[in-house]
């Protein structure tokens, strides 16, 4: 694995090695000292052309942790319409040294495009473009899936073991989501059984080639008793014509389409509710949803730091390095 | 002016016969003729000979982006293609779309000297979509423009565009239209479908292509007027535009060599030098236009011959332009896709490259003639056996985003001649003797 760019590259076995190597990370994060000293001297940029606070924090965060060095380039607005374009930013970073890029672009492909020109050397790492592909999310869910719901729910080590037989219900804005499009992918490829839910507006033409089922109906989709359910986030601008119409009002979204109590309360007892946030309560999830103890959607930014420790490690250590030597007695720690 | 004759040419891949040139025309035609004195012979054997060939739909991009193209540089590629004769399409800046810039780019396309270049004419001021432009200053130019089009946007106004298929009527002008509704099409980067849900790209559907067709086709059955249909894309869109005919209606459609091979799996890698409007379709879709082209339903292949300067291409999908250049590859591409599949004889090149769209643009006195004693010599030769892999860079056009590259087609021209003259000897443009004639 050289690059980290849309969960469909990964096989199941690659997959799971990430979650595994997270589950590793997870335990270090227990000491009292969380910094390990893996990747010391090593450069990882996280370049931004795109808002996201938490994303990139988490991912400033997992590159602490490993003790590489973090620089945070932080270019907003369009390439194109702002001034230096995508090709040169990549040459500056290149001449910098970055071992890493973790890159965020409103252009669907960015990544894609860094990762193939020549522009730079290092592991390109995709943190979300466009319409496309947010890999790390995906991954931080399915990492969130098994620990609650393989392995007796959580009571044995899950290591080794994909999804194999879980039913994940994902709800919301399909067509504007990389969220949606990652997590079909990788959860198929761990042996779960997707079904998108959502209004025909905001499900995409050629959905049908996807390894996955569709609904237009969320209570239909309740009976049948999956085991999560993950909440998109809707944009309410989505409603306005400017915005392209995608529903008539917010009510009558979240009517149709929004977890409230009701069908919170007709979910089996062990299903989970997850969202990759940031939320909009009480659009696509009501406050009793989201604070319910079976949400794990707090849960859920903390393993993304796991996560993302482990594919940067097996991205710039290339799993040669033990995850974590043991202290050294002899060594004062960092 | 230079002699000279043709040996062993094998006219429209017919019999082997010599051909004649002298003082700008088809002196003689016939088996064993004597080489006149100071005439240069062309050893012909294993030849097509071919009417010069006629592109409706060329940028030239001259005036306003000659980093991407001139008016020099685009017709040289376009001879060194085959072409004796382009339609430069109105999007340049200023737009063409009064006589004096009409005239301007036909004065320069002369001045040139590699291809005759007839101004296409913008529908409306500015191709804005709002009001006609002076359509008729524009066919009574020395432009003599025909050609009518907003290309690269749509005269999406159906009242605007019934007072366009109307008004040209006067002049025998004739309404090229970019079929594509706006609103289904807003921030579109690709064919909406199987490929786009998956790479998350914007969808330019089929639907906003083909909706427009239609009712373009039924207005000008109500109005009684022509229209031609530029770069159709979609088999829905064959198949209403064979319904159209089989109604009677004045409509004709080009397709592109792009869209007769290239299909949006090419995006997948998302490399801009696919990215190109309309968007390259599905297999299926390439199937239709072929069976189309090979029917007659479609009339003509024009190259939508669109450079652009590298920095537009070497970005991001979302952020580089639309298009491709095609000028020196069509006539390869039209070869393999419909020559040598049995789809087509090289009679049907000449009448899909030359004589129907010299007929369209309403060229058909000096272009797009029968090889024939006493038409003028505006002739292309063509060695179908050679093959060659694609280039960019050596290519006659300034710009290198052909879609082609490194990829292996079959056929060459070998040379191009207007008027008598040749504008390409041995596959190479006679820069001198073009020189020679400013």
């Amino acid at each position: 694995m050289k690059h980290l760019l849309s969960t469909g590259d990964l096989t199941r076995d690659e997959a799971v090695l990430i979650l595994d190597t997270a589950g590793q990370m997870a335990a270090t994060q227990a000491r009292e000292i969380k910094k390990l000293p893996t990747l010391r001297g090593r450069t990882v940029v996280n370049l931004f052309f795109e808002d996201s606070t938490r994303t990139r924090i988490s991912f400033e965060t997992a590159a602490k942790r490993l003790s590489a060095d973090v620089i945070n380039f932080s270019a907003k607005g369009s390439s194109v319409s702002k001034g230096e374009s995508l090709k040169d930013t990549a040459l500056t970073l290149q001449a910098m040294g970055a071992d890493a890029v973790v890159i965020r672009h409103q252009a669907s492909g960015a990544p894609h495009t860094l990762a193939t020109s020549g522009w730079t050397h290092g592991a390109v790492v995709n943190a979300g473009d466009g319409t496309h592909q947010h890999p790390t999310q995906a991954l931080l869910d399915a990492y969130t899936l098994r620990r609650h719901l393989v392995g007796a729910g959580g009571a044995q080590d899950p290591s080794g073991r994909d999804l194999d037989g879980l039913h994940v219900a994902i709800v919301g804005d399909v067509l504007h989501s990389r969220v949606a499009r990652s997590n079909v992918q990788l959860l198929h490829t761990l042996g779960a059984h997707v079904t998108l839910v959502a209004p025909p507006t905001l499900v995409p033409v050629g959905v049908e080639a996807w390894p996955c089922d569709v609904s237009y109906r969320l209570d239909d989709v309740i009976d049948t008793k999956p085991d999560a359910v993950m909440m998109l986030r809707v944009q309410r601008e989505r409603m306005s014509s400017a915005g392209g119409g995608f529903f008539p009002s917010p009510l009558e979204y979240t009517r149709g389409y929004g977890l409230d109590a009701r069908r919170l309360a007709a979910l089996p007892d062990h299903a989970i509710v997850m969202h990759p946030g940031p939320m909009n309560r009480g659009l696509e999830i009501s406050a009793d949803a989201a604070d319910s103890p079976r949400a794990v959607i707090v849960e859920q930014v903390a393993n993304g730091v796991a996560v993302r420790m482990a594919v940067l490690y097996l991205l710039l250590a290339g799993g040669q390095t033990p995850v974590a030597p043991q202290p050294n007695p002899n060594r004062s720690a960092e | 002016m230079t002699t000279y004759l043709l040996r062993d040419v094998s006219p429209l891949g017919g019999e082997r016969t010599d051909v004649l040139l002298a003082d700008g025309l088809i002196a003689a035609i016939g088996a064993g003729l004597e080489a006149p004195q100071d005439a240069v012979v062309v050893e012909g054997a294993g030849l097509v000979l071919l009417p010069g060939l006629v592109d409706l739909h060329t940028h030239l991009r001259e005036p306003g982006r000659e980093d991407a193209e001139t008016i020099a540089s685009g017709t040289r590629a376009a001879a060194a293609g085959g072409f004796t004769a382009v339609h430069a399409m109105a999007n340049t800046t200023p737009t063409q779309d009064t006589a004096g810039v009409v005239e301007q780019v036909w004065h320069l396309g002369r001045r040139a000297g590699w291809v005759d270049v007839f101004p296409v004419g913008a529908v409306t001021v500015g191709l804005a979509g709002e009001r006609l432009a002076e359509l008729g200053a524009m066919a009574d130019s020395e432009a003599r423009v025909r050609v009518f089009s907003d290309d690269g946007k749509c005269v999406h106004d159906p009242v605007v565009m019934r007072r366009a298929l109307e008004y040209v009527k006067a002049f025998d002008g004739v309404v090229a239209q970019h079929a594509q509704e706006p609103r289904l099409t807003e921030g579109s980067q690709m064919h909406e479908g199987v490929v786009s849900a998956e790479l998350g790209l914007a969808g330019w559907p089929a639907v906003a292509e083909e909706a427009v067709i239609a009712r373009d086709v039924l207005l000008a059955e109500h109005v009684g007027s022509r229209l031609h249909v530029c770069h159709l894309s979609t088999a829905g869109s064959v198949e209403i535009v064979r319904w159209a005919k089989s109604r009677g209606i004045d409509v004709t459609a080009e397709v592109t060599p792009h869209h007769l091979v290239l299909t949006d799996e090419l995006a997948r890698g998302y490399d801009p030098i696919y990215k190109v409007n309309p968007p390259l379709r599905t297999q299926a879709d390439v199937d239709a236009v072929r069976e189309g082209l090979a029917d007659g339903t479609i009339d003509i292949v024009a190259t939508d011959h669109a450079p652009h300067p590298r920095e537009d291409k070497d970005c991001e999908w979302a952020a580089a332009a639309f298009g491709m250049t095609g000028l020196e590859t069509a006539l390869s591409v039209v070869q393999e896709t419909m020559v040598d599949t049995g789809r087509m004889t090289w009679a049907d090149v000449a009448r899909v490259l030359s004589t129907a769209p010299a007929r369209i643009g309403r060229v058909d006195d000096r272009h797009g003639r029968p090889v024939a004693v006493g038409e003028p010599a505006n002739l292309t030769l063509v060695d179908p056996a050679a093959r060659r892999v694609v280039r960019p860079e050596a290519q006659a056009t300034k710009s290198v985003n052909s879609p082609f590259r490194g990829r292996e087609l079959p056929g060459a021209v070998v040379a191009t001649f207007l008027r008598g003259r040749a504008t390409v000897l041995d596959g190479v443009p006679c820069d001198d003797d073009v020189a020679a004639t400013r």
